[in-house]
Parts: C-alpha cells; sequence; structure tokens
C-alpha cells in the first residue's frame, strides 16, 4: 500500500511517501496511525490530537473507523486551508 | 466546470467566456480569492499552495455535483490554483449562473465554503522571518456546517 503526506506532515515523516507491506492486524485507519506512528515518532505525536490529521482513502475523505480492505493509496495530512 | 492550474487567470475574460452565448441565464455570481499581503498583522511575501493532484480534482468535482444538485444552477466554474503567488494575485474564483440570484448567490458562498474546508489545499506562506504553514480557522469550518443537512 502506498501512504502519502502533504503540508507539514511530510516533515514529520521524513518523507513525502513510502510503499508498506502491513501486518494482517492493521485493519483500519487508526489501526494504521498506530502503526505508522511506531516508525515515525513525530508523526505519532500530530495525529494524537485527533483534528490536526486527516485522511484519505483513494482519495476520499474518511473518519479513522474506516476500513483499508482494498485501498490502493491512503494520505494523510493537515486540515484543508484552500481558497 | 473545474480547473486546477498553476498559472494566473483573468476574471473578467472568464466571466465574459462564461455567459458568452447564453441568452437563459438571468444571474452570475462570483467569488475571487487573492493573495493578500498580511496575515494576522504579519507581512506575507508569497504563498505557495501544496495540493494532492488527483484528489484535488475528484473533491471539487465532487463539491460542483452537490451544488448542482441543490441549486437549479444553468452553469459552474471553479478555478483554483497551486504553486507559488504573489499579494494581489487571485488564487480561486467560484462563478454560478442561474436563472435567478437567490441560487446564483448561494451556490457561490456554498461552493467556497466547501471548497475551504474539504479540497486538499495547503498553504505555505514567505514572511520576513521565514516560512510557515497556514492554520485551518475554526470559523471556515462554522461556515460550512451551515450547509449540512
Amino acid at each position: 500500500m502506498r501512504v502519502r503526506y502533504f503540508a507539514w506532515l511530510k516533515q514529520r515523516t521524513g518523507c513525502a511517501e513510502e510503499e508498506l507491506d502491513l501486518p494482517a492486524e492493521v485493519l483500519t485507519v487508526a489501526d494504521l496511525i498506530g502503526h505508522l506512528g511506531a516508525r515515525h515518532p513525530r508523526f505519532a505525536e500530530a495525529a494524537a490530537g485527533r483534528g490536526v490529521v486527516r485522511c484519505a482513502i483513494d482519495q476520499q475523505h474518511v473518519e479513522r473507523e474506516a476500513p483499508l480492505a482494498g485501498a490502493r493509496e491512503v494520505a494523510f495530512f493537515p486540515p484543508v486551508t484552500g481558497g | 466546470m473545474i480547473r486546477v492550474q498553476a498559472g494566473l487567470f483573468d476574471v473578467g475574460a472568464e466571466l465574459a467566456r462564461f455567459t458568452a452565448g447564453r441568452t437563459d441565464i438571468g444571474a452570475v455570481a462570483s467569488f475571487t480569492g487573492l493573495v493578500r499581503d498580511r496575515h494576522n498583522g504579519e507581512a506575507v511575501t508569497a504563498m505557495t499552495l501544496e495540493h494532492y493532484p488527483g484528489m484535488t480534482e475528484a473533491e471539487l468535482e465532487r463539491i460542483e455535483a452537490e451544488a448542482r444538485a441543490r441549486w437549479p444552477l444553468d452553469d459552474c466554474l471553479v478555478i483554483h490554483r497551486y504553486g507559488r503567488m504573489l499579494p494581489g494575485e487571485p488564487i480561486v474564483l467560484v462563478l454560478t449562473a442561474s436563472a435567478h440570484r437567490a441560487a446564483a448567490f448561494e451556490a457561490c458562498a456554498f461552493l467556497m465554503d466547501w471548497l475551504k474546508t474539504k479540497a486538499p489545499f495547503w498553504k505555505l506562506e514567505e514572511t520576513p522571518e521565514g516560512e510557515r504553514w497556514v492554520e485551518a480557522r475554526a470559523s471556515d469550518d462554522e461556515a460550512a456546517t451551515r450547509w449540512e443537512r
């Protein structure tokens, strides 16, 4: 699965994207955040504030309860600031 | 229609093209967002908009579809820029056309409110003290919730 990071989250992970093979017990976005937190402590810090890290699966906004089954690309980003 | 582009756009030219050859449209509402030279009282010398190519277009199309489902629009155009821009330059343009003004005004406001809380763009400001990521505003979330139903 490809995981992508945007805006200042890239500075927290040190990369814009990475290709990961996930353990079978990682079933939801919340599980994935926990898994990624072990690799990237500063990402874990940011994700601990629930409103600060948002998620999209295959380019659609999702909540943390969302299942990862079938997902090709998961993205994490701060609240958007366009317009 | 949705356009996501790095280059400048000309509001007057877009507006003229939007209604060219149409005699059924009674009202056009427009919103233009511009880069300001100050933010919370501090100088801003330039701004870079990062976005999520692919999701940006998909999300803007979902927002446009929602506006068209809620109001009787004859046409709708959203242009949003990405990349580096200078104070005074336009960032975003929303045009809505309808037979009457209420639908055009409301749909235009709705498109901006939803875009600001859903379209995956992030602003990085350049200031004399260095770069900083713009934080999302609670007032934008509140503005978007008024359209919930």
